[in-house]
């Protein structure tokens, strides 16, 4: 039984190996990439729109608004990253019931480069929003003895948001196969029902994860400003 | 008794051991944050979204300590690198 795709190697020659990770992640990347180019292609203003725009609209807008309500900011800065994130990690582990298909999201190489990607962003997002003085001034609040503690939590974080999504999806996968050997017929059917639903949380839990460190970044200097009322009152009115 | 069968069986109890004692610990945890957030809902059901996605993101960071033990253990019955140490000393004498 295999822990990881990482280990199915299609193709080898030397160092180079071709294993079912980049496989299937190189097949969600061009699904997603031709698929939203098929349907932009041809856009429209007029008031009845083709269905698969309408079908990516709700998508983005569905994410502008979740981004919206979790940093009370302007999306659009957030939307490519945290957007792409989710979108990929939905669809590559909601493809995971197809037959023969091994989600790249199983695989701890996918999470860690996905991890490392937000571990990036977030001194990035950081820096553009408050400068590098204000950015590292983060890391010495509430005072200068919690910088150990800072460092070491972004260092946990990142990794913890690597082998989180990947045990969740690596354990979906596993107990699936598992069962299809003592029990099969019926029980791993249910458990990949089980699967898809926590394909999807851990896909929106990642990203929201994501948006929460990047936005902790952004907006540690506007704390205590008089706009904290103008968010309590926000988040009332959209509840 | 060998290394060889030493390995596997402190291997196998550990993974069982593992799992057994990881995952209630955290089922009890999770079960105290959703009964919490429940009362909240009650509560307010108002402030759904804000309180719904506060408990799914805590719950799924709780989770994540499951899971950690999940892939320990699993680590351990599939790929154990002690025993595979051992199989590669025991293959080449």
């Amino acid at each position: 039984m295999d822990i990881t795709p990482d280990s199915v190697v299609y193709w080898q020659s030397g160092a180079l190996k071709i294993n079912a990770t980049l496989v299937f992640t190189w097949a969600v990347m061009a699904l997603l990439v031709g698929g939203s180019w098929l349907v932009t292609r041809r856009l429209t203003t007029e008031t009845s729109l083709p269905r698969a725009q309408n079908l990516l609209e709700s998508i983005v807008e569905g994410i502008q608004g979740q981004i919206r309500d979790v940093t009370q900011q302007d999306p659009g800065r957030y939307l490519p990253f945290i957007g792409t994130l989710f979108l990929f990690i939905a669809v590559s582990n909601v493809l995971s019931i197809v037959p023969g298909f091994k989600p790249p999201t199983g695989s701890l190489s996918t999470t860690a480069a996905l991890a490392l990607a937000v571990f990036v962003a977030v001194p990035i997002y950081g820096i553009a929003a408050q400068g590098l003085k204000g950015y590292l001034k983060t890391y010495i609040r509430p005072s200068v003895f919690m910088l150990p503690m800072n460092i070491l939590g972004e260092l946990t974080r990142t990794i913890a948001l690597a082998i989180r999504l990947f045990g969740n999806i690596m354990s979906g996968t596993m107990i699936a196969a598992i069962l299809l050997s003592i029990a099969p017929f019926f029980f791993p059917i249910l458990m990949n029902a089980l699967g898809l639903l926590i394909g999807l949380i851990q896909a929106y839990i990642f990203s929201i994860l994501a948006l929460v460190f990047i936005a902790s970044a952004t907006r540690a200097h506007e704390e205590g400003k008089p706009d904290e009322a103008a968010y309590a009152q926000e988040e009332t009115i959209d509840g | 008794m060998d290394s060889l069968e030493l390995i596997a069986m402190i291997s196998i109890i550990m993974a069982g051991a593992t799992v057994g004692i990881g995952a209630p610990v955290t089922a009890i945890g999770e079960g105290w944050a959703v009964s919490r957030g429940m009362a909240a809902l009650a509560q307010q059901p108002d402030a759904a979204p804000v309180i719904t996605r506060g408990l799914f993101i805590g719950v799924a960071m709780i989770e994540s300590s499951a899971i950690y033990c999940f892939v320990v253990s699993m680590v351990l019955i599939f790929a154990n690198p002690f025993w595979n140490h051992f199989v590669g000393l025991a293959g080449t004498p």
